[in-house]
């Protein structure tokens, strides 16, 4: 069933957005080593394989955007389009990467009993996502967390401001670089 | 001549003896109806998230404790089914079994602790003394399992800690048979009260479409109309083995969502008889990995878990490149998600009724501010 789901997605994001987004491409096969070769003595790291744009993940079907892919009419279409209704905001999480930074929103259908990752990548310099809480109100404080905690920006969002640090709190501190003052934590 | 008014801005806290915690509420008032509501949190943060990745997998367990510290199993369990979920390891039948048992005994705790806080809330006295008694015997039995009353640190990943101490099954059937009949009690105690109902019937509506569009869940949803609870829509460890039901209603007030915590305190004692007949009498309690707490590593991935508190959905987002410690973890708090929609349900309130309000959400603040 789920890759049934994953194939509506995507089909549906298809004529939402062009063809282009969620396309995969496999990578060419490495070269065979000729024969005549030397045989390298310790085994060759394997390329880590490109990220499959729509897969499942653990049984449940996961796409992944760019950040100027996502948008709120896209949230609003998977909320309301007839086959996916996707009406509840179960989970949104931000994940800071060395190259960039990712925000998922894990997605639930009360009426169809079906799940979806969407996954949205964005630059770790100027991080910002489009804001799901004029879509499902469940991002309201979600996002808002994930502002204060980590720095992304969700521009859209009706009251975008720091929730559980003081409004004064310099820097987020879920961000790999963010220096934790080690002498005042009794650590140095 | 006319009389001047002018909207008022009322503090609600963060000391105050109804929020249980440390919470502020700003109240906008007009005479005494809420015109906004605006939720202040934060002061309890601790920064678990952040904690997290500096802890190998197995450390992190007893910072779950600490979230939700009324019903701690849950927490438990989830980071723990979170991590397993990665590694894809099997865990052994009578850890499945103790697992079920005592996160059921939980919830009971967890919902006697709010019968009787909210009533004491709203003015009644005595409930608060009969359910905390109650709760005791409860809380004794996770004592002599886990050896804490409320920060349990039982779970592991691949399994428990400790396997039931002799007499324990006994004691737990024992103990179930005794809520079951103080619960006919708070009964006749409460629920027929007539002050009671009026204090709580038509209060604090909430719609089927506001429960989904906020992303509410737990009692709170169930209450109005929304039938998810996650042990029956999508049954984790082995929650398909018993026979329950799923207790619902309609009008979406305070009154329904006490009506549903009731029965559900019913239902679970049903699970915990069931499994504690089912139970195999001996077997392996932890995944033979998961004794070794160095060894977990699991593969590079990441996934969403979830599990059905007593406050509702808790899940947790895990991701792990390779190594000794998570890479990230998201903790997704039931009473973080669902303290939202005072802002939504606040207004036009009026200021008597903020407390019968917030205390029938059942927030616990340790789990809002992680």
């Amino acid at each position: 069933m789920s890759q049934e789901v994953l194939d509506l997605v995507t089909e549906k994001v298809h004529s939402f957005l062009g063809e282009e987004v969620l396309a995969y491409e496999e990578p060419e096969p490495p070269e065979e080593p000729r024969e005549e070769e030397e045989k390298p003595k310790r085994k060759k790291k394997e390329e880590p394989k490109p990220e499959r744009p729509a897969s499942l993940n653990f049984g449940q079907p996961m796409i992944i955007l760019n950040t100027e892919h996502w948008s709120q009419a896209l949230a609003e279409m998977l909320r309301d389009d007839e086959e996916l209704q996707f009406d509840f905001l179960s989970c949104v999480t931000g994940v800071d990467y060395p190259e960039h930074m990712e925000v998922i929103y894990n997605l639930y259908s009360t009426v169809k009993d079906h799940y979806l990752y969407v996954k949205v990548k964005t630059s770790r310099e100027e991080p910002a996502v489009a804001s799901s809480e004029p879509v499902w109100k469940a991002g309201d404080y979600m996002e808002r967390e994930i502002y204060d905690l980590m720095g992304i920006e969700f521009p859209g969002h009706k009251n975008q401001k720091r929730i559980l640090l003081a409004d004064d709190w310099e820097g987020h501190p879920l961000r790999k670089d963010y220096v934790t003052d080690k002498k005042a934590l009794g650590l140095d | 001549m006319s009389i001047k008014t002018e909207e008022m801005v009322l503090n609600m806290g963060p000391q105050h003896p109804s929020t249980h915690g440390v919470f502020r509420l700003k109240l906008h008032v007009s005479g005494e109806t809420i015109t906004k509501a605006e939720p202040v949190m934060g002061y309890l943060h601790r920064g678990s998230e952040k904690l997290a990745e500096g802890f190998i997998y197995t450390q992190f367990i007893p910072y779950t404790d600490r979230l939700d510290y009324l019903n701690a199993m849950t927490n438990n369990y989830v980071y723990c089914a979170g991590v397993e979920k990665l590694l894809g390891w099997e865990i052994p039948e009578r850890a499945e079994y103790l697992r079920v048992i005592t996160m059921e005994l939980n919830r009971i705790a967890s919902h006697l602790v709010w019968w009787g806080t909210y009533l004491l809330d709203i003015g009644a006295l005595s409930p608060f003394l009969y359910a905390f008694k109650d709760r005791e015997i409860v809380l004794d039995r996770l004592n002599e399992i886990s050896g804490a009353r409320m920060t349990f640190n039982y779970m592991r990943v691949g399994g428990v800690k400790w396997d039931a101490p002799a007499g324990w099954i006994e004691k737990v059937q024992e103990t179930v048979k005794q809520i079951s009949e103080s619960i006919e009690m708070f009964n006749t105690l409460v629920t027929g009260n007539e002050i009671f109902q009026s204090r709580t019937i038509g209060v604090g509506k909430l719609t089927k479409e506001q429960v989904i569009d906020w992303g509410l869940s737990g009692p709170i949803a169930r209450a109005s109309g929304v039938n998810i609870d996650l042990r029956k829509t999508e049954p984790y460890s082995i929650y398909d083995r018993f026979d329950f039901d799923v207790p619902v209603a309609e009008e979406g007030d305070a009154y329904a969502r006490y009506k549903v915590r009731i029965a559900e305190i019913r239902e679970s004692i049903k699970i915990v008889e069931q499994a504690c007949s089912q139970i195999p009498a001996e077997g392996e309690i932890i995944h033979k990995k998961g004794a070794r707490i160095m060894m977990i590593k699991p593969p590079a991935g990441e996934a969403y878990t979830r599990a059905e508190a007593s406050k509702g959905e808790i899940g947790v987002y895990v991701v792990s490149n390779g190594k000794t410690k998570p890479y990230r973890v998201k903790l997704r708090r039931p009473s973080f998600v669902n303290v939202a929609i005072l802002q939504d349900l606040l207004v036009g309130a009026s200021i008597q009724d903020v407390v019968a309000i917030f205390g029938s959400l059942d927030v616990v603040l340790g789990e809002v501010d992680a």
